[in-house]
């Protein structure tokens, strides 16, 4: 075989791109090592993260030099994970199935009625799905922004019985605006692609319009909604700076109304910087490295789900 | 059976589906609007806020001493752009031309899948990851190296794929022509498929930039912070850079840190939606 310098330079750059996904794992895996070893399965059943007393002399246990006093458990940050984002999910599911079907089926429609009176209308439709997609693409950190100078005082005066914004539904919502773009342009794709014989043989049959959406249409793209859903889910596992800024930051404790403050996993990585840095034992940042671990873990097995479901979806568009 | 009651009861249902019809709609408009609705307000917050902190003061100042200003953290995010992009870029565009050209096979399809794997991976691991590896294994310290090489590991996969997509719709019969005329493989992709493909690979690359510009939680625990302008070195010395000013000067409790917050929140947003923007209605025209 022909020696091809210029095809195996390009296929030596695109390793690299396993061959970072491999260091992460590899990394993350080695040096969460020792405090596997020492947390045991307490890690992901025990509410209590301390950090030890980092001034005293530390303990041997197990043979792992540890601050006295340390313990490591991340089971409120894994609620406190869950229960935002699935919170941001039935936030933004209905949202996102109103916005895709307005702009597939109602805006065209309104654009058709409305240029008959004014010709010269500019087309509507592009500019407003163009909006929805730029939601997705504004930096977590204006979104916390935002969360804090409107989210929080308009929740803590109105909503919230304590006149304390920050918490789970702040988190909450925060999320939720951040990944209904994601289920929206799926659903948007999706709605685009229903052949034209299944909408016009519902309206043939005396439906109207928002029937044909809803009984014809609707069913012939859940699967892909679902696929939607769970990528969705997955960006809002990982989400970070928004989540840190408006949730309150509440550890060792369970998450137990909708105004508790919570830390995410990715929010809690982030927060604990000072406290990685000042232990003299390494110990902190071993765990949180087991922490990280497990975030992506998580974020990993949640989009193979998400990629299995929307290659299901495209065989049942097929058979139609 | 008379056909009154069934006319009666056919124009209860009628009524209903009318009913029904109209409340889907209204409901379905309510949640487009529950979606622009919050982007218009962060937009008009933000740049309200924003253009009254903008002042003189913000691009000649730092941030060390009394504050005024920002130069350190908007040069920090340039520099730290600048060599993320370079690092980024020749990585990103040769593995989307492997994709494309030479990856219809089982290689190419497990590299494209780690590639979308790594792409989902949440950004504050693989700045965990960097922290771990430049910062303690290293021994970097807070630096433009780490910050730099995490981000870059962050967009890599991005720019690779709309690298691969755009090369992908370039006609094989351009490929064979170069060929038949004698062209070896490397001619044939930079002087006739990415010419052709150029404009998709810019995209890629602006968007790439987009999504570095606006980053935070990568750099958190790679650039560090610094209320001085960066030493020039490129380890043992931390970078400033806009969104740390973003979510550390809002929670102060002084209204001039507040400003600042608001003038970095709105150069870092027109930023990204001026390329999200321009992007689009660009790819639209054609």
């Amino acid at each position: 075989m022909k020696l091809r310098p210029f095809r195996t330079a390009v296929l030596g750059l695109s390793l690299l791109i396993p061959a970072a996904l491999v260091a992460v794992v590899l990394f993350l895996v080695v040096y969460s090592g020792q405090a596997m070893q020492f947390n045991g399965l307490h890690f992901l059943t025990d509410v209590t993260w301390n950090l030890g007393d980092l001034y005293d002399d530390p303990v041997t246990v197990k043979g792992i030099q540890v601050p006295s006093g340390a313990e490591y458990g991340i089971l409120a940050f894994i609620a406190g994970t869950l229960a935002s984002s699935f919170l941001a999910i039935l936030i933004a599911v209905p949202l996102a199935i109103g916005t895709a079907i307005f702009l597939a089926e109602a805006v065209p429609e309104l654009e058709r009625s409305a240029r008959r009176t004014i010709p010269w209308l500019p087309p509507i439709r592009p500019v407003l799905s163009m909006l929805v997609e730029l939601v997705a693409v504004v930096p977590s950190v204006v979104f916390g922004l935002w969360g804090i100078a409107v989210l929080i005082p308009f929740l803590g005066h109105h909503v919230s019985p304590t006149g304390n914004g920050y918490g789970l539904l702040a988190a909450a919502i925060v999320l939720a605006l951040m990944i209904t773009p994601i289920i929206a342009s799926t659903l948007l794709d999706a709605l685009s692609q229903v052949p034209k014989e299944n909408r016009e043989s519902a309206f043939a049959l005396g439906s109207t319009h928002f029937e044909v959406v809803t009984k014809a249409m609707m069913p012939m793209v859940r699967a892909t909604l679902i696929g939607g859903i769970v990528l969705a889910l997955g960006r809002a596992l990982g989400e970070t700076m928004a989540v840190l800024m408006v949730s309150g930051g509440g550890i060792n404790i369970l998450p137990t109304s909708l105004f508790s403050p919570i830390s995410t996993i990715a929010s809690f990585i982030v927060s604990q910087l000072d406290s990685a840095e000042s232990d003299p034992t390494n110990m902190s940042v071993r765990a949180l490295s087991e922490i990280a671990l497990v975030l992506f873990l998580i974020t990993l097995a949640v989009n193979a789900g998400a990629k299995l479901l929307s290659s299901g979806a495209l065989n049942v568009r097929k058979r139609n | 059976m008379s056909a009154s009651a069934i006319n009666h009861t056919g124009g209860a249902l009628a009524l209903r589906r009318k009913i029904t019809s109209i409340i889907g709609w209204v409901g379905c408009g309510l949640g487009l609007a529950l979606v622009i609705l919050p982007l218009l307000d962060i937009v008009g917050v933000v740049t309200v806020n924003g253009i009254a902190a903008i002042n003189w003061d913000l691009f000649t100042k730092n941030t060390g001493g009394a504050a005024l200003g920002m130069k350190n953290a908007i040069e920090g995010t340039f520099i730290i752009t600048i060599f993320a992009m370079a690092i980024a870029v020749p990585i990103g565009v040769g593995a989307g031309i492997y994709l494309s050209e030479y990856g219809k096979n089982k290689l190419g399809s497990t590299i494209r899948f780690l590639s979308d794997v790594l792409t989902g991976t949440p950004s504050v691991v693989l700045g965990y990851f960097s922290y771990i590896v430049f910062i303690i294994s290293f021994g970097w310290g807070f630096s433009l190296a780490a910050a730099a090489i995490t981000i870059a590991i962050l967009i890599v996969p991005y720019l690779a794929r709309i690298t691969e997509l755009a090369l992908t719709q370039v006609p094989n019969t351009m490929r064979e022509a170069a060929f038949a005329l004698g062209s070896n493989d490397a001619t044939v992709v930079f002087k006739v498929v990415l010419p052709a493909a150029a404009s998709g690979v810019i995209t890629g690359a602006l968007l790439a930039l987009a999504i570095s510009v606006g980053e935070t939680a990568p750099l958190i625990y790679t650039a560090g912070w610094s209320d001085y302008a960066w030493s020039g070195k490129f380890t043992h010395s931390p970078v400033a850079y806009l969104t740390y000013v973003i979510w550390t000067f809002i929670d102060q409790p002084d209204a001039h840190s507040h400003s600042l917050a608001y003038a970095a929140a709105f150069l870092v947003m027109m930023v990204v939606l001026a390329i999200n923007i321009g992007v689009r209605l660009t790819v639209r025209r054609k």
